[in-house]
């Protein structure tokens, strides 16, 4: 089974974001009022081949964690369908 | 007494390695030994450098693909172990993604790189890197990064504090601790911290560029002589 | 042209839709004796294209010298080399990537990096420095500041990235590159000169090989479609035809390629970057004078369903081309793995010159080497004068005019402008310190200073161009960008060694613009002559026009220095009672000058006058006086005149310190002494101690000189009879004029 994955990555609440700040910034100036909150993030996708939803998870999850976040600045969400589905 | 052998690490990336190897070869006392990303032994080094670049091109987050590579294992046994490890700009970036020391680096405040030519005060000098300068002692480096802004949180921040393990932080031309001489954002300004047992530093500063009255500095021979001793 | 099919007929549309002339194209069906298929047509339109074939300047490239006992390698190969002794050469080149900046500023100013260090390193030489002289339009624009950002921010982040010290350079901001932004990087290198590599194809039968990168439809016709023609409106969508940088596969490119040449296992390298497979391919098969035979299946893909004529196009960046020793394959593999670095064989050289490209086994071009390389068209003519000078030159503002100027407000808006600013917004984007060889970095003196290692003596580099000063005296402004260098590089105490040139200018099809061309390199030959400093390597590029115009001619030089001893470099100290000397006759030319664009906003007048004779003996001078410790600090005069030098220097002094001017006595109209242009001239600051022995000395020399005026500890600057300011008050205004206007919140993108 081919399963699509795409990993959300964000600086954790709380954490100074200066380039979410900036876009804020920007975007208040161009003349979008009432823009709150801007954060940026990194969005990661790929294919990964395996058996067993809860399998899979568990793996993704591990990526997660110890790769494509850290966990000491940032949080992480992912999603996952079956490839072609 | 025959030379201690300093291990210089390279990544695909690095380019500082030659650089800090110059400085250590520069060290009475200290032999460069290079170490290869790929390999698993250590040559019997007695202590380790991680240089300062783009290990990986810094893609994802800085040294957070190096942390990975078959060398780092072994660093990190060796680190664990008590031996002395040096890691300087990029070499800081991976030693805090494999968790040697804690906290990360993020982009800059400023959201571009910066380099200059950056006093630093020493505000501690109980690990053996600074051993040689006198507390409260202003040197000057010089910074050359993109993600040099330091942040953890306030519990670790203030332990930091109390053990001493704040070793050099951002200041002006006088010493004093400003927001205009905070080149990154970094948390208390913090450019350099120590592990517990002190033997491992991580800095985004270059005591390796700063080697020489030629080039503007040698305040960064102190760092690369604690090393030498810690390691002998 | 989306689609690039193989079969797509040859029409006279196909033709012309490729750039080429319907002489040219009866010319190749000359030269193959049949018409071409269109993949030959495409290869064609590459090769004979103005960045390749320099069809409109080749003719008078020819005229500049580039011989001297210095010289080790002249143009003609991927860069040029100069002897500094200790068995060491520096290989140096500039290059333009200004049409892909103009688009994707931040790509096309980190490929254009990116390119410039493959064309150092295929020599084998390791980079050790970078210069970048950029041009853009009025900072007040928010499409500049865009184009000024990103542009900046691309070659801080290849470079830095690489390893590579970003050591100077320069940044003009003019309306003329409103549309059209100058992006010029130079890059140095240093090496032995066993080690020196050619680009050739040698040695029939040798394999040749594809280092690095892999191949995608990236940069397609970017050489002939965005570098030989002008922009339009339309050049926005040309987006797919910028190619993407990536500086990390560089570095890795930059060691293996260096290893590889120690190791003896190439014959030849040559970097695939701006046209790509079919140029590099054909122009090392011409420097063999050989044959080369590739088979376009075998290359790499990023991208399924390539046809030939896109795997031979593409300008997929890192990349290199390798003709290899037959026997030293397994030694060549084991480098690109050590590298993590693709290495595939795709061809071999050839006994028959005949330059041949397979799919699959299967011939989908043939044609003779010398057809796409040695016979391009060349197209020279001579041209008249163009309207437009006398009618710039009459427009120059009358004695009253000028005296009508106040001048301490005019030293404020001068010291303001962004041209003449603080440029540390820009450099500290830029690492200039890795490497550790870095004596002076940008900012710190007229010229960057590094140390060779091993040695005693440093190189001394600089930038310098004015396209002002060529737009109204094409001639003179081409001979003052390279005297200018000259005065740069011995303010550091340098003796001018070589120089590499980049040439920007319109469509060289007009009359207009290649009069200024062929003027323009007329004075760099001149000055390049009298200074001594052949032209060893250089680039062209046409066609920099928006549809407001073509840009103000700008011929860029970069020149190497050489200082023997390192030891023997200005020490920037100095203290109140100092002397400030003035090397050169006392101001006048106003014309074309600074004084002239930033206070009443006019282009008028000629260029100041150039005196070679007078250029050699004061620069000389002023060496001379450097290297016995007798000048502390030196600065030439230029922009601005002795007013914005003054100032220049003082800002350089430790803090408190100020400069008193002193102007000539009998001046009505103190303009000219303080804002004057013109050349030969420096200002020194000389220890007290020192006065009587300068004074001696240049009096010996027969040199106009006087002594200009003295350091002072009250913390002004003085400027004579006309006023003073406060040092800290005026150096915040040179400081902050970029910094504060980048700081714009409105432009984040």
């Amino acid at each position: 089974m081919t399963s699509r994955v795409e990993v959300f990555v964000q600086l954790k609440e709380g954490m100074l974001d200066p380039q979410g700040k900036t876009l804020e910034h920007a975007l208040e100036s161009l003349g979008y009022a009432g823009v709150d909150g801007v954060r940026v993030g990194k969005w990661i996708t790929f294919e990964v081949q395996g058996e067993g939803r809860e399998a899979i998870e568990r793996q993704v999850d591990e990526m997660c964690g110890r790769l494509l976040a850290n966990t000491v600045i940032e949080r992480y969400t992912f999603t996952m369908r079956e490839a072609g589905a | 007494m025959s030379p201690v052998p300093i291990g210089v690490v390279r990544f695909p990336g690095t380019n500082c390695d030659q650089d800090v190897f110059d400085a250590v070869a520069a060290t009475a006392g200290a032999q460069p030994v290079w170490l290869w990303h790929k390999e698993t032994g250590l040559r019997g080094v007695r202590g380790i450098v991680l240089a300062g670049g783009f290990s990986y091109g810094d893609y994802l987050r800085a040294g957070a693909i190096a942390r990975f590579s078959p060398i780092m294992e072994r660093v990190i046994a060796f680190a664990k172990s008590g031996g002395p490890v040096l890691g300087i700009c990029n070499g800081f970036q991976i030693l805090a993604e494999a968790g040697l020391l804690p906290g990360a680096l993020m982009r800059n405040d400023r959201l571009t790189f910066v380099c200059r030519d950056q006093p630093l005060r020493v505000d501690s000098v109980r690990s053996p890197f600074t051993a040689s300068f006198r507390p409260g002692e202003i040197v000057r480096f010089p910074i050359a990064h993109g993600e040099g802004n330091y942040v953890a949180d306030d519990e670790t921040l203030d332990r930091l504090e109390t053990a001493g393990r704040v070793v050099f932080r951002y200041v002006d031309e006088d010493g004093r601790v400003t927001a205009a001489a905070n080149p990154n954002g970094s948390a208390r300004s913090i450019a350099g911290i120590a592990s517990e047992n002190g033997m491992v530093l991580g800095l985004m500063p270059h005591p390796d560029r700063a080697m020489s009255l030629l080039v503007g500095s040698e305040d960064g021979r102190g760092v690369f002589r604690g090393l030498m001793e810690a390691a002998a | 042209m989306t689609v690039a099919m193989r079969d797509t007929p040859v029409t006279p549309d196909v033709v012309a839709a490729h750039g080429l002339r319907p002489d040219e194209y009866d010319r190749i069906v000359e030269l193959l004796g049949r018409e071409p298929n269109f993949t030959e047509l495409g290869v064609f339109s590459l090769m004979w294209s103005e960045h390749c074939g320099y069809k409109y300047s080749r003719a008078w490239l020819s005229e500049l010298p580039s011989r001297g006992p210095q010289v080790v390698q002249g143009p003609g190969e991927n860069a040029g080399a100069v002897d500094v002794g200790d068995g060491l050469a520096v290989v140096f080149k500039m290059e333009s990537h200004n049409h892909p900046s103009a688009v994707e500023p931040y790509q096309g100013a980190a490929t254009g990096v990116g390119g410039i260090l493959r064309d150092v390193f295929t020599m084998g030489a390791r980079p050790i420095a970078m210069l970048d002289s950029l041009r853009f339009g009025n900072l007040d624009d928010p499409h500049v500041r865009y184009l000024f950002r990103h542009v900046v921010r691309g070659v801080g982040d290849y470079g830095n990235c690489v390893g590579v010290p970003t050591v100077g350079g320069e940044v003009v901001f003019d309306d003329s590159y409103a549309g059209n932004p100058l992006v010029n990087a130079m890059c140095v290198g240093l090496l032995r000169h066993e080690d020196l590599m050619r680009a050739t194809a040698a040695g029939p039968g040798n394999p040749v090989y594809v280092l690095g990168a892999s191949t995608g439809r990236d940069g397609i016709h970017g050489a002939s479609k965005l570098a030989s023609t002008e922009l339009s409106e339309d050049s926005a969508e040309s987006r797919p035809t910028v190619q993407i940088g990536d500086p990390f596969t560089e570095k890795l490119l930059l060691e293996a390629t260096l290893e590889l040449i120690a190791s003896g296992a190439a014959v030849g390298v040559q970097d695939m970057g701006a046209a790509g497979l079919t140029s590099s391919s054909s122009e090392m098969a011409a420097r063999g004078r050989t044959g080369i035979e590739i088979d376009v299946a075998r290359v790499p893909r990023r991208e399924p369903g390539m046809t030939p004529y896109e795997v031979l196009l593409s300008e997929s960046q890192e990349r290199m081309l390798v003709v290899a020793r037959p026997d030293q394959e397994t030694a060549l593999m084991a480098i690109a793995e050590k590298w993590d670095l693709p290495c595939t064989r795709v061809g071999v050289v050839t006994p028959d010159q005949e330059w041949r490209i397979l799919e699959d086994g299967d011939e989908v071009c043939r044609i003779p080497v010398a057809a796409l390389v040695d016979e391009v068209p060349r197209y020279a003519r001579e041209v008249d004068a163009p309207q437009y000078l006398a009618e710039v030159h009459a427009r120059m503002p009358g004695p009253a005019a000028v005296a009508a100027i106040d001048p301490l407000a005019a030293i404020e808006t001068l010291l303001s402008a962004p041209t003449i600013a603080c440029k540390r917004w820009v450099w500290e984007q830029y690492d200039h310190t890795v490497q550790t060889h870095t004596m002076l970095g940008p900012g710190r003196a007229d010229a960057a200073l590094l140390l060779l290692p091993g040695t005693r003596s440093a190189i001394a580099l600089a930038t310098d161009g004015n396209g002002r000063y060529t737009y109204c005296d094409p001639r003179r402004g081409g001979a003052l960008a390279v005297v200018e260098a000259a005065r740069n590089v011995s303010c550091v105490g340098a003796r001018p060694l070589a120089v590499t040139d980049c040439l920007n200018f319109g469509n060289p099809e007009k009359d207009a613009v290649y009069f200024q061309f062929v003027e323009a390199v007329r004075g760099i030959a001149e000055a390049c002559r009298a200074l001594d400093a052949p032209v060893v390597s250089g680039n062209v590029s046409f066609y920099n026009e928006s549809p407001a115009g073509a840009i103000h001619p700008t011929p860029t030089i970069g020149m190497v220095g050489l200082l023997e001893d390192r030891d023997e470099r200005p020490r920037g100290e100095a203290a109140g009672g100092d002397a400030v000397v003035l090397v050169g006759a006392n101001g006048s030319h106003l014309g074309a000058g600074c004084l002239l664009s930033e206070v009443l906003g006019l282009v008028a007048g000629r260029a100041p006058d150039v005196d070679l004779e007078a250029e050699r003996r004061h620069a000389e001078i002023v060496r001379s006086l450097i290297r016995e410790g007798l000048a502390s600090v030196a600065h030439d005069i230029g922009d601005g005149g002795l007013a914005v030098a003054a100032a220049e220097v003082c800002f350089g002094l430790p803090s408190g310190l100020g400069i008193a001017l002193d102007l000539p006595a009998g001046d009505d109209s103190p303009h000219g002494a303080l804002f004057g242009e013109d050349g030969a001239r420096y200002l020194l600051v000389v220890p007290a101690v020192s006065l009587v022995e300068v004074r001696e000395r240049l009096a010996a020399t027969g040199a106009p000189w006087r002594q200009a005026g003295r350091v002072t500890d009250d913390g002004r600057i003085g400027f004579g009879a006309v006023g003073s300011r406060e040092r800290n008050e005026l150096q915040r205004l040179w400081e902050e004029a970029i910094e504060t206007r980048m700081e714009n919140l409105e432009d984040q993108r």
